[in-house]
């Protein structure tokens, strides 16, 4: 997916760049408001991530003026100013969501999901491997036309090890991404979902293995 | 020698009815007429003017007048010397009744002055004291203008209250506009501590490197949580002193919070669901107080769930109140009441490694006693905490 990032710290901008690359996200960056105009009349995206202190004004009456003009691409504003007064500023201008900074990037990619579904979704998101028809947005993988449901820990886990198929991933890497970092307690945790992911993929070519000593891979046929 | 005293001069000296006049003509040394023993002044006047003075005589208090005058006795002019006399009975008595006339006259006035004066007092200070209690009413918290019908005259106070409040909240104001820039510049450079340290995290491979990274988000978010919640905290109580009062539908409050919170609760697998009840559910207060309170109700229930578990909130309208109840399937109180629990920075003794301020309680009691509600915390029915918010319905 093509996201733009408005955001004038460059080293927040920078970092949230490569976490969204890690995943497989195209980001821009506009480090001012004047920038995000010009990339907005230049480019399409699937969600615009908006700062709300900026250098050239507000971003909540840019997203005001923005709306204004038609544009009606998911808006999920970053607020970095003290809690509930700018998110209900920030959800009354037209943001489909928000998140207060510090967040934590599953936090940021599950509110990003949760706002693409809610607007309907793009239809590229569905993806294909080994048989099985993955879709990130309506959490469901469909297999020889049956679809099950996903939950969203077993959802995260999928889409790590469909990011690169083949690639052997530890136990604590995986722990790291889908737990939150507090909770990893051990890593049988993490056994617990490759056991479900497993039965949900059941039916296909995927397959989880495990490699005794150093983690889980996903293959195909 | 003779001395003619003429008819008049005795009706005049009668006319004073209550006094006794004495009288002593004195030419030379011999007395020629009166009283002989009549006290004499102790210096003989001079010049035509009378002299004055008092005497003790007979047992009376007199006023006596002397005055001197040259007779001719035979050839030579002999100094004569006349006194008059006269006891002041009379004039006590004309003193007595002038007197007693004016406190009589003072008391009747006096009776008559006061119920009037009350009346009138009463009802020219009537709207002093009605903006007064106006103003007395309204409690510590209510910064609005004076809207309270006054008297012309009242206009210059009303407008001199209207401008000191007007200052006060420009001053809170200003206080607020303090806060949230103190949030921006404490958060933005966590918020990139923060994602640096998780690109880090994914990228290090050996275990020591990812514990030390682990410890490091875990230590910003727990900086970022108390700096979030201390400014939330200051916050609520700046707004709780200013009290916008909004009319607020808890209904639809509650189910945008649910929605906002979906991923959050979606990302450890809770089922957060929401039971809107039925009946009207609005409140009167400040908007982002009241979001403040369920925000962190909310947010403290996920916390203490374990993962897969569920927060269930509902929405009940009863007897004039708005209850908003959050169950979750946590921790549960480990014995602690709401009381001890909303004391600042307290936190109970099961709360293990969730990253906590103490606050977020603190506040939701806070904004429960600012809009004249209760807060309390029950063990859930089956395990977990009931904590309810219970607000005035409008």
């Amino acid at each position: 997916m093509r996201f733009l990032l408005v955001e004038d710290s460059p080293v927040l901008a920078r970092s949230v760049r490569d976490l969204l690359a890690l995943d497989g996200h195209g980001v821009d960056h506009a480090a001012t408001l004047a920038e995000a105009e010009d990339c907005l009349a230049s480019a399409s995206y699937d969600l615009m991530l908006l700062d709300i202190g900026l250098p050239d004004g507000d971003g909540r009456g840019f997203l005001a003026r923005q709306r204004r003009a038609g544009r009606d691409m998911a808006v999920i504003m970053m607020t970095a100013r003290s809690a509930v007064a700018d998110r209900v500023d920030a959800l009354d201008g037209g943001a489909d969501d928000y998140v207060s900074k510090p967040f934590e990037m599953a936090e940021l990619e599950a509110r990003i999901r949760a706002v693409l579904r809610r607007r309907g979704g793009a239809a590229q998101t569905l993806r294909h491997f080994a048989g099985v028809a993955f879709d990130p947005l309506a959490a469901t993988v469909t297999i020889a036309g049956e679809t099950r449901d996903l939950r969203a820990r077993e959802l995260r886990l999928f889409e790590i090890l469909l990011a690169a198929p083949g690639r052997i991933f530890s136990k604590d890497h995986l722990c790291d991404r889908v737990f939150s970092y507090a909770e990893c307690v051990s890593d049988n945790a993490i056994e617990v979902y490759v056991g479900r992911l497993r039965r949900k993929l059941a039916g296909s070519a995927a397959r989880i293995e495990t490699v005794r000593g150093l983690g889980y891979r996903l293959t195909g046929p | 020698m003779q001395i003619d005293l003429s008819q008049a001069a005795f009706s005049m000296l009668g006319a004073a009815a209550q006094d006794r006049l004495f009288w002593r003509i004195v030419v030379g040394d011999e007395t020629l007429t009166g009283y002989d023993d009549l006290p004499l002044p102790a210096t003989a006047p001079t010049g035509p003017a009378p002299f004055v003075y008092a005497a003790r005589y007979r047992g009376a208090d007199l006023r006596i007048a002397a005055v001197a005058r040259g007779v001719m006795a035979g050839e030579r002019p002999q100094p004569a010397l006349i006194l008059l006399g006269q006891t002041r009975d009379g004039q006590r008595a004309i003193a007595g009744r002038l007197a007693h006339g004016a406190v009589l006259a003072g008391l009747g006035f006096f009776v008559l002055a006061v119920p009037l004066a009350l009346v009138f007092a009463n009802s020219v200070l009537a709207p002093v004291s009605n903006l007064a209690r106006a103003v007395a009413d309204r409690g510590p918290a209510d910064l609005r203008p004076v809207d309270h019908p006054a008297p012309r005259e009242l206009a210059p106070l009303v407008a001199a209250l209207d401008s000191f409040i007007a200052r006060l909240r420009l001053t809170l104001g200003q206080t607020e506009t303090f806060i949230a820039e103190a949030a921006h510049h404490i958060r933005t450079p966590l918020a990139t501590v923060r994602t640096e340290a998780e690109i880090a995290l994914r990228e290090a491979r050996d275990d020591e490197t990812r514990a030390r990274l682990r410890s490091v988000i875990r230590a910003v978010d727990e900086s970022a949580r108390s700096a979030g919640q201390l400014l939330d905290h200051a916050m609520v109580a700046y707004r709780s002193r200013r009290m916008d009062a909004a009319e607020i539908d808890l209904r639809e409050t509650l189910a945008a919070l649910a929605r906002s919170f979906a991923p959050t609760a979606d990302l450890r697998d809770i089922a957060l669901t929401v039971d809107p009840g039925n009946g009207p559910a609005r409140v009167r207060g400040d908007r982002v107080m009241v979001e403040s309170a369920l925000r962190n109700l909310i947010d403290n229930a996920l916390k203490y769930s374990a993962a897969e578990g569920a927060v269930h909130l509902t929405l009940d309208c009863a007897a004039g109140r708005v209850t908003v109840g959050v169950r979750d399937t946590g921790r549960g109180l480990a014995g602690m009441d709401a009381g001890a629990l909303t004391a600042r920075f307290r936190r109970g003794p099961n709360v293990g490694d969730v990253v906590g301020s103490g606050l977020g309680l603190t506040i939701v009691d806070e904004v429960a006693r600012a809009m004249g509600g209760d807060f309390a915390l029950v063990p859930a029915e089956g395990g977990g905490t009931l904590a309810r918010l219970s607000l005035p319905a409008c």
